[in-house]
C-alpha cells in the first residue's frame, strides 16, 4: 500500500494559505500609518487627537488597500468592515474611559483627604478653605450628610416604587389581557418613561405644597419625585420579566388546582424573580444620580440630617452641583472642587456597585439547570 | 379512585368561532381512552374543556354539560379549582416548574396549595407518585436536584407523578409523547398501562400505534375543512375502531388514507 501512494512534495508554505496577508500584517500597517501620521501632523502642527484620526483613517486606507492587492475583493471588505466595527467600539468607549479616568484622577485626592467620608459640610467656611490654599493645611469637610441623604432618599424611593410597580406589571400581564384599563396604565406608564426629571420635581414639591403646606423641603419629597421617576421603570422590566415566564408554567400550575394569585405568588413571580430584581437595581442606579428634581424637593443642607421627614437633606449630586456652582471659599475654589470630584467618585462607584449587584441578584436568583 | 365522565352535547366556541361542535361521549372510569384526528380538528380543545383549562385562553367558552360521575362541571357555583383538583393534566411539553427541586416538583400540588403536611408524610407521598410514575429509581438519589436537569422523557414523568400526587380521579394528557423519543415514549405508554388500574385516563395523540397499544376506547375526530367546527365522528372499542370502523372517514384516517 504504502509503496504505491506518492510521498507529500514538501513545501514551505501550504498551498491552502495562499494569498494571504502574513500574520504579523497589521501591525506592520498601524506602524507605518503612525510613523506617515506623525510626520504629516508634524507639518500642520502636531497634536494626539488628531494624530490619532490621522493614524486611523491611513491604518484603514493601508490594510485594505493592501488587502485587496494581495487577497482579492472579498477579503479587503471584510478587512473593511472589521475596520469600521472596531473603529466604532473605539468611538464608543472612548467617552467612558475617559469619564472614569478623569474622575479617577481627579476623586482620588478629595476621596483620600481625611474625614472626607466621615464629616460633614456643617461649620466648614470659607476661612478653611482660604487657609487650605495658602497655608496647605488639609482640606477639611466631607460628604457624610450628602451620601446619607442619597441612601435614604433613593431607599425609600425604591421603598414606594417596587411594591406599586411590581403590582401594575403583575395586573399588566395577569389580569388586563388587553382590557382598556390595562391599555391606558400602559401608555400612562409609556408617558410617564419620557417625563423630564425637573417635571417630576416640580410635581412633587408642588403636591407636597398643597398637601402638606408651602416651602415642605424633606426628603420624602424627593423619594416621590424619584419614584415618579422610578415607577416606569420598574414597571417595564417586569413587565417584560414577566411576560417571559411560559405560560405552560402557570397552565401546570392551574392544572394542579391552584388558584391564580397563589400561581401568580409562587410560579410567576420566583420564575421571574432574577430580572425583576436586577430590573429593579438598575432602575435604582438610573436615579441615584438625578439632581434637578432633589434640589427642588430636598432643598440643600451643610449639616447631617438622618429624617427624612423634616427638614431640607443633602444628596451626593446636589453636592457637587452647589460646591461647583457655590465653591465654599469664593476666592479660592480650588478645594470645592476637590470635594465635589470626590462625591462625583463615590457616585460613580455607587452606580458600579448596583450593576454588580444587579448581575450578582440575577446569578444568584436564576433557576438552576444541575444534574 | 376514579370516576366517569360523560359529556353531553358540547359546543365549545373561541369568541364567536365554533372550534367543536355537538361532541357526546361517555369516558368509562378505570380505563384509557384516545382522541385521535388529525391536526387542528378540536382534539386538544375539546381535552380541554373537560377539566376547564380552555379557561385559561381569552375567549374560550362552552356549551352543554360535562358530568363527572353525574355531577355537572359548568353547573352554576362550580369553582375550576375544584374542578382541577379532580380532573389533572399532563402537557405535551414537559413542563416542571424550573425553580423547584424534583421533591418540590412532585409536592407542588400541595404546597402551592398551601397545605400543611408532615416530613414524613411528605417524603411518603414523593416516593408513592415517583414510583407511581416509574421514575423512582431514577431520581432518588437526587430529589434535592432542580427538576429542570432530568432528560426529557424524565421530565414528563415527574409532570405525570406531580399529577398524581394531588391524587385526582381522572388524568388528561395532551399529546402527553409528542416531544420524546421511542424509548421514552415506551416508558410512558407503560406507565399510562399501569396508570388505569387506579385513574381513568384519557390521551391525545397523533400516532395511531400508540392509540391502539395504549387505549381501550379510541373516539375519531376530524373537521371538514379549514374554518369549520371539529367534530367528533365515532367511537368504540379500540380494536373495533381499527379494525371494523362503521364511518368512512375513520377507515380512512386509521389506514393512513388521510390525514
Amino acid at each position: 500500500m504504502t509503496a504505491t501512494m506518492t510521498p507529500t512534495p514538501v513545501r514551505k508554505r501550504s498551498s491552502l494559505t495562499k494569498g494571504q496577508l502574513p500574520k504579523a500584517a497589521p501591525y506592520i500597517v498601524l506602524a507605518l500609518a503612525m510613523v506617515i501620521g506623525a510626520a504629516i501632523l508634524a507639518v500642520v502642527g502636531f497634536n494626539p487627537f488628531g494624530w490619532g484620526i490621522v493614524t486611523a483613517i491611513l491604518f484603514a486606507a493601508g490594510l485594505v488597500g493592501w488587502s485587496a492587492v494581495v487577497e482579492g475583493r472579498r477579503k479587503a471588505q471584510d478587512k473593511l468592515a472589521t475596520c469600521l466595527v472596531s473603529g466604532a467600539f473605539i468611538v464608543a468607549l472612548l467617552p467612558l474611559v475617559s469619564v472614569i479616568w478623569t474622575v479617577l484622577v481627579n476623586g482620588i485626592p478629595g476621596l483620600i483627604a481625611p474625614g472626607f467620608m466621615s464629616s460633614s459640610m456643617n461649620g466648614v467656611t470659607g476661612v478653611f478653605d482660604n487657609k487650605a490654599v495658602e497655608e496647605g493645611a488639609p482640606v477639611v469637610g466631607g460628604i457624610y450628610h450628602a451620601l446619607l441623604g442619597t441612601l435614604e432618599i433613593t431607599l425609600l424611593a425604591t421603598v414606594i416604587s417596587v411594591p406599586v410597580g411590581l403590582l401594575t406589571a403583575i395586573y399588566l400581564v395577569e389580569y388586563g389581557a388587553d382590557r382598556s384599563l390595562a391599555r391606558a396604565i400602559t401608555f400612562f406608564v409609556d408617558v410617564m418613561t419620557g417625563i423630564p426629571s425637573i417635571v417630576a420635581g416640580l410635581f412633587a414639591a408642588a403636591f407636597f405644597f398643597a398637601i402638606v403646606g408651602p416651602g415642605t423641603k424633606t426628603g420624602a419629597v424627593a423619594a416621590v419625585a424619584l419614584s415618579v421617576l422610578m415607577i416606569p421603570v420598574v414597571v417595564r422590566s417586569s413587565e417584560e420579566m414577566l411576560k417571559i415566564v411560559p405560560n405552560e408554567l402557570r397552565e401546570a400550575a392551574y392544572a394542579l388546582g391552584v388558584r391564580k394569585w397563589r400561581t401568580i405568588l409562587k410560579v410567576v413571580i420566583p420564575t421571574a424573580i432574577s430580572g425583576i430584581a436586577s430590573g429593579v437595581t438598575l432602575a435604582i442606579a438610573r436615579v441615584i444620580g438625578e439632581t434637578a428634581p432633589i434640589l427642588v424637593t430636598a432643598g440643600f443642607a451643610t449639616a447631617i440630617n438622618a429624617n427624612v421627614f423634616s427638614g431640607w437633606m443633602a444628596s451626593l449630586p446636589t453636592f457637587i452641583y452647589t460646591q461647583i456652582l457655590n465653591p465654599t471659599s469664593p476666592s479660592n475654589p480650588d478645594p470645592s472642587s476637590q470635594r465635589a470630584w470626590g462625591a462625583a467618585l463615590v457616585l460613580i462607584i455607587l452606580v458600579m456597585l448596583l450593576n454588580l449587584g444587579a448581575r450578582l441578584i440575577a446569578r444568584v436568583f436564576a433557576p438552576k439547570a444541575g444534574r | 379512585m376514579s370516576k366517569r365522565i360523560d359529556v353531553k352535547d358540547l359546543n365549545v366556541y373561541y369568541s364567536k368561532f365554533l372550534a367543536v361542535e355537538d361532541v357526546s361521549i361517555n369516558i368509562e372510569a378505570k380505563s384509557v381512552t384516545a382522541f385521535i384526528g388529525p391536526s387542528g380538528c378540536g382534539k386538544s380543545t375539546f381535552l380541554r374543556t373537560l377539566n376547564r383549562m380552555h379557561e385559561v385562553i381569552p375567549g374560550a367558552r362552552v356549551e352543554g354539560e360535562v358530568l363527572l360521575d353525574g355531577d355537572n362541571l359548568y353547573g352554576a357555583g362550580v369553582d375550576p379549582v375544584t374542578v382541577r383538583s379532580q380532573i389533572g393534566m399532563v402537557f405535551q411539553r414537559p413542563n416542571p416548574f424550573p425553580t423547584m427541586s424534583i421533591r418540590d416538583n412532585v409536592l407542588a400540588g400541595v404546597k402551592l396549595n398551601n397545605q400543611k403536611m408532615s416530613k414524613g408524610e411528605a417524603d411518603a407521598l414523593v416516593e408513592r407518585s415517583l414510583r407511581g410514575a416509574n421514575l423512582w429509581n431514577e431520581v432518588k438519589d437526587r430529589l434535592q436536584k432542580p427538576g429542570s436537569g432530568l432528560s426529557g422523557g424524565q421530565q414528563q414523568r415527574l409532570c405525570i407523578a406531580r399529577a398524581i400526587a394531588v391524587e385526582p380521579q381522572v388524568i388528561l394528557m395532551d399529546e402527553p409523547c409528542s416531544a420524546l423519543d421511542p424509548i421514552s415514549t415506551l416508558a410512558i405508554e407503560d406507565l399510562i398501562n399501569d396508570l388505569k388500574d387506579q385513574y381513568t385516563v384519557v390521551i391525545v395523540t397523533h400516532n395511531m400505534q400508540q392509540a391502539a397499544r395504549v387505549s381501550d376506547r379510541t373516539a375519531f375526530f376530524n373537521i371538514a375543512g379549514t374554518g369549520k367546527p371539529g367534530k367528533l365522528i365515532e367511537v368504540g372499542d379500540t380494536h373495533t375502531i381499527f379494525s371494523n370502523p362503521t364511518q368512512k372517514a375513520t377507515e380512512d384516517y386509521v389506514s393512513g388514507r388521510f390525514g
